[in-house]
């Protein structure tokens, strides 16, 4: 993310104000209106949840079991597992197995390397099969489904692994090596049990992003909870039935991300204050060299440049026809227009509750922040049907509108927002603003001359992560968009939907483009994963 | 600069008394340590007086403006106080220069003139003023931090043990240029400290902090020649303690008859001498005498362990090349007067290894209660 240091250089930590943990339950009470702004947060947050969990009770343990307890369900949870798990092993041997290339070996251009193993990521995950099955249309097997979600996935294992790769304490391997191990051995008895933490954390990433994925896997015609769930709203809206499928997914979901919780503890442990490593004498590949290169070469091609070829190959092959300029502009305004309330409204949201977790650590305020990351593990479609129907209900003058719209995204992406506050926060401890006050500032010049100036990155850093994660949004705005509203993901699906691959790829050509400083961004800075 | 006056404070947080009661004077221009062990309410005293915290009751004056007591509580920023932070507390966001006019007026923050006096101050060099905090050593940085403090011409500064992030070698040279900058700028300073080599050293006086209360308040010498108890005496330095029958101002003890500084009352005592005062000599007729148990020797001088004839183990700072051999027996002199503690229930308790007391070993005293002198 956004963070002022450069990967590798120590950062300092921050002087502490004297007792401040202790004080924790004092300064909770002293700050009312952090602690409500965050209650309230918490429990927007929340909401789908709330819904499915209340929609559940209602039905009663019967219709639960005649629900749930069908073959149907029995055969989506059949294809979702045999999914994630195939897709995190091949994306767990393709993300280290680059990372060891590239950071522990001599192959040549790394760097280079680095980032083109980063760039997928600019692609999104639907417009990356839209490009596979566009050109192989006998992709729609498990099979195919496992290699495209794979391509786009591995690098979320791949950034902690060369992340973890570059914490390696090199003194370690040197004394195996003393001790007599060989290389391989020393991968496997010193290095692989390092990266273990990283290696989960990745996994999990992969596992909650597939468990949540809907448009690559809908274009793949692959069925799964969350195209299952997608075509019951179709045909019957709102029926119990999806609101059920979506029960399961969201089970699914909570387990993954209480192991992910678990890691979290663990990962800042093995991640911190390594101070300067020296640097690596990298393996000689010797011979190996020209199978690396070509491996490597493979994995690039069939991850960036078949989807990038794709792309230029409909537009240029649409230019001719049906691509509308006028539309893609209106277009792209919309989504731009929609991203940018998104940012600000959820790096807003992810204040109070950043700042409360930093300066009145407790338990609440950790449950108040935990509150965020459990609502944004519910996938896109999940939270999009809950709020359908919550604003059908309650609130009928919302339903449809752009309100919601964003309270979906703010649902979605707090996290990415709450992390950098957080870090920001922290780097602006209560000292500060004591030393200041000794120097005769009154409470404004403080917030002028040193909250805001400490904050403003973290802030920045939050919603330019909301900002870019908004513009590919896909499912939940194809659930809550206003009627006339099409941003560039559901103009290029329902275009792409009805087979107009030239009148689609422009519209993913403008997403890719918009994805690609945050990508650029995460190749520069690989010590923090690329989620909360 | 002023004075600065401490009334009856006390403080607690939640139900944990944190000062119970204190009172203390800090004439105006000088140095005072406030010295004692880690979780004694030193820091609470300093934020209460730089006006972070309100206290629960008693009273701060600052020359003859009273800022804290008697429902009136000036905030911080109208103190006219300097804060140096442990470990600094650079606002990361400014460079030096920012850093040190941050107090002043907006027309004199861009007088580099006087950046450069004020870096000059605290001994660093005006080259420093663009770099950003993260580029400073630690040293450097504590005296920014000062030079930050003293640019508004505070009437008190005070300074929240600056030097303990800093390693050793640092630390002296750092103690020197802040102890000067101090003087030169005429400041009245209190240094929080648990350090009693810094307390000894910087102070013109010290108060010694103890379970939320002020134990002894007096300069560095009367502090270490005549501490309040046992327990001070342990704090700010090594001591030996011996069992004693203290008669017509002298101590009949294990080491002979002992001169005793001031007016004791006849009786049981506990002998405190400090172990320089312990001179090793030829074993001659019936004076004292001990055997040597262990030699740490670091050069400028050594310590050695005497086990004396009853069995109890004392140590001996030695000075120069000349030193004993492990297991010879030796003669003892003491030089200078010891300091006498009377005991009140009787002798008997004192005896013993426990009485031998480097800082460690003073533990039985500790539970004393105990026993305000100022």
């Amino acid at each position: 993310m956004l963070d002022p240091a450069s990967p590798g250089a120590p950062v300092p930590p921050a002087p502490r104000g004297s007792g401040v943990a202790a004080r924790g339950g004092r300064r909770l009470r002293r700050s009312p209106v952090t602690l409500a702004l965050a209650v309230c947060v918490a429990v927007l947050a929340l909401l789908p949840l709330g819904y499915i969990a209340g929609y559940t009770v209602d039905v009663g343990w019967s219709g639960v079991r005649e629900l749930v307890l069908r073959p149907r369900v029995a055969e989506l949870l059949w294809n979702t597992c045999r999914l994630v798990l195939g897709t995190v092993a091949v994306c767990a041997v393709l993300g280290v197995g680059a990372a060891w290339l590239v950071e522990r070996s001599t192959v040549p251009g790394r760097r280079i390397w680095h980032v083109l193993l980063v760039a997928p990521l600019a692609v999104p995950a639907f417009v990356n099969s839209f490009a596979w099955i566009s050109l192989l249309p006998g992709l729609d097997t498990y099979a195919g489904a496992l290699l495209v979600v794979s391509l786009s996935y591995f690098p979320f294992v791949y950034l902690p692994a060369v992340a973890a790769f570059r914490g390696l304490d090199p003194a370690l391997e040197e004394t195996a090596r003393g001790l007599g191990l060989s290389g391989w051995a020393v991968f496997a008895r010193v290095q692989l049990p390092q990266l273990r933490v990283a290696l989960l954390g990745g996994s999990l990433l992969v596992a909650l992003h597939l468990l949540a994925e809907f448009g690559a896997l809908q274009m793949l015609r692959y069925p799964t909870f969350t195209t299952a769930i997608y075509d019951q709203y179709r045909a019957t809206f709102n029926g119990p039935g999806a609101t059920m499928l979506a029960g399961v997914l969201v089970l699914l979901c909570l387990l993954l991300l209480v192991a992910e919780l678990r890691l979290r503890g663990a990962r800042s442990y093995a991640g911190s204050g390594r101070g300067a490593v020296r640097p690596v004498r990298p393996a000689a590949l010797g011979r190996w060299t020209l199978p690396a290169l070509s491996a490597l070469a493979a994995l690039v091609v069939a991850a960036l440049l078949v989807p990038l070829g794709a792309l230029a190959y409909w537009t240029l092959a649409g230019a001719a026809g049906d691509l509308d300029v006028a539309d893609l502009a209106t277009t792209t305004a919309t989504t731009l227009a929609l991203a940018a309330v998104a940012a600000v409204v959820t790096t807003a949201l992810a204040l109070p509750t950043g700042r409360l977790a930093v300066r009145a650590r407790s338990r609440v305020a950790t449950l108040l922040e935990r509150a965020t990351y459990v609502g944004s593990a519910v996938p896109g479609i999940v939270v999009a049907l809950a709020l359908v129907t919550i604003s059908i209900r309650a609130t009928p003058w919302l339903y449809q509108t752009v309100p919601v719209l964003i309270a979906a995204y703010a649902i979605l992406f707090l996290p990415r927002a709450v992390v950098p506050v957080r870090a920001a926060v922290e780097q602006s401890p209560p000292l500060y603003d004591d030393v200041a006050a000794s120097l005769g500032s009154s409470g404004a010049d403080r917030l002028r001359r040193i909250t805001l100036p400490l904050l403003a990155p973290g802030l920045g850093a939050g919603a330019a992560l909301v900002f870019l994660a908004v513009v590919t949004e896909l499912t939940a705005t194809l659930l809550l968009a206003p009627t006339g509203t099409t941003t560039l993901a559901t103009a290029f699906w329902s275009a792409s939907s009805a087979f107009e691959y030239g009148a689609a790829a422009p519209y993913a050509v403008v997403m890719v483009l918009l994805s690609a400083p945050a990508t650029v961004l995460l190749s520069r800075n690989t010590r923090r994963g690329l989620l909360p | 600069m002023s004075s600065l006056t401490v009334t009856a404070l006390t403080k607690a947080f939640g139900s944990t008394p944190v000062l119970t009661g204190v009172d203390l004077h800090v004439p105006a221009g000088g140095l005072t340590a406030l010295l004692g062990p880690s979780g004694c309410g030193k820091t609470t005293l300093l934020r209460l007086v730089a006006g972070f915290d309100d206290p629960d009751s008693g009273s701060v004056t600052l020359g003859d403006r009273l800022v804290a007591g008697a429902g009136r509580g000036v905030p911080a920023r109208s103190r006219g106080i300097g804060f140096v932070p442990q470990e600094g507390g650079l606002f990361p966001h400014l460079t030096v220069a920012g850093n040190v006019t941050f107090g002043l007026a907006r027309q004199r923050r861009r007088d580099r003139g006087l950046v450069r006096e004020l870096l000059d101050l605290v001994g660093l060099d005006v080259d420093l003023a663009d770099r950003s905090p993260h580029q400073l050593s630690g040293g450097q940085q504590q005296r920014v931090a000062l030079a930050r403090a003293l640019a508004p011409e505070p009437s008190i500064v005070l300074l929240d043990e600056p030097f303990s992030s800093l390693d050793a070698g640092l630390r002296e040279d750092t103690r020197q240029a802040v102890g000067a900058a101090l003087a030169a700028a005429g400041a009245t300073a209190l240094l929080v400290t648990h350090d009693q080599a810094e307390a000894l050293s910087m102070a013109d006086q010290v108060a010694v902090l103890r379970g939320g209360r002020l134990v002894q308040l007096s300069d560095p010498r009367t502090l270490y020649q005549r501490p309040a108890d046992l327990d001070v005496a342990a704090f700010v330095g090594e001591s030996v303690v011996l069992a004693g029958d203290v008669r017509d101002g002298r101590a009949e003890s294990v080491l002979g008859s002992l001169a005793v500084t001031g007016a004791v009352p006849a009786g049981p005592a506990r002998i405190l001498v400090r172990p320089e005062q312990l001179r090793l000599v030829a074993p001659a007729g019936r004076g004292p005498r001990g055997r040597v148990r262990a030699l740490d020797y670091y050069g400028h001088d050594s310590r050695a362990h005497l086990e004396l004839p009853g069995g109890q183990t004392v140590t001996a700072r030695l000075e120069g090349a000349d030193l004993p051999s492990v297991g010879q027996e030796v003669g003892i002199e003491v030089v200078g007067a010891a300091v006498a503690f009377p005991v009140a229930g009787g002798a008997a308790d004192v005896a013993g290894p426990a009485g031998a007391a480097g800082p460690v070993d003073a533990e039985p005293t500790r539970r004393r209660p105990a026993e305000a002198i100022s």
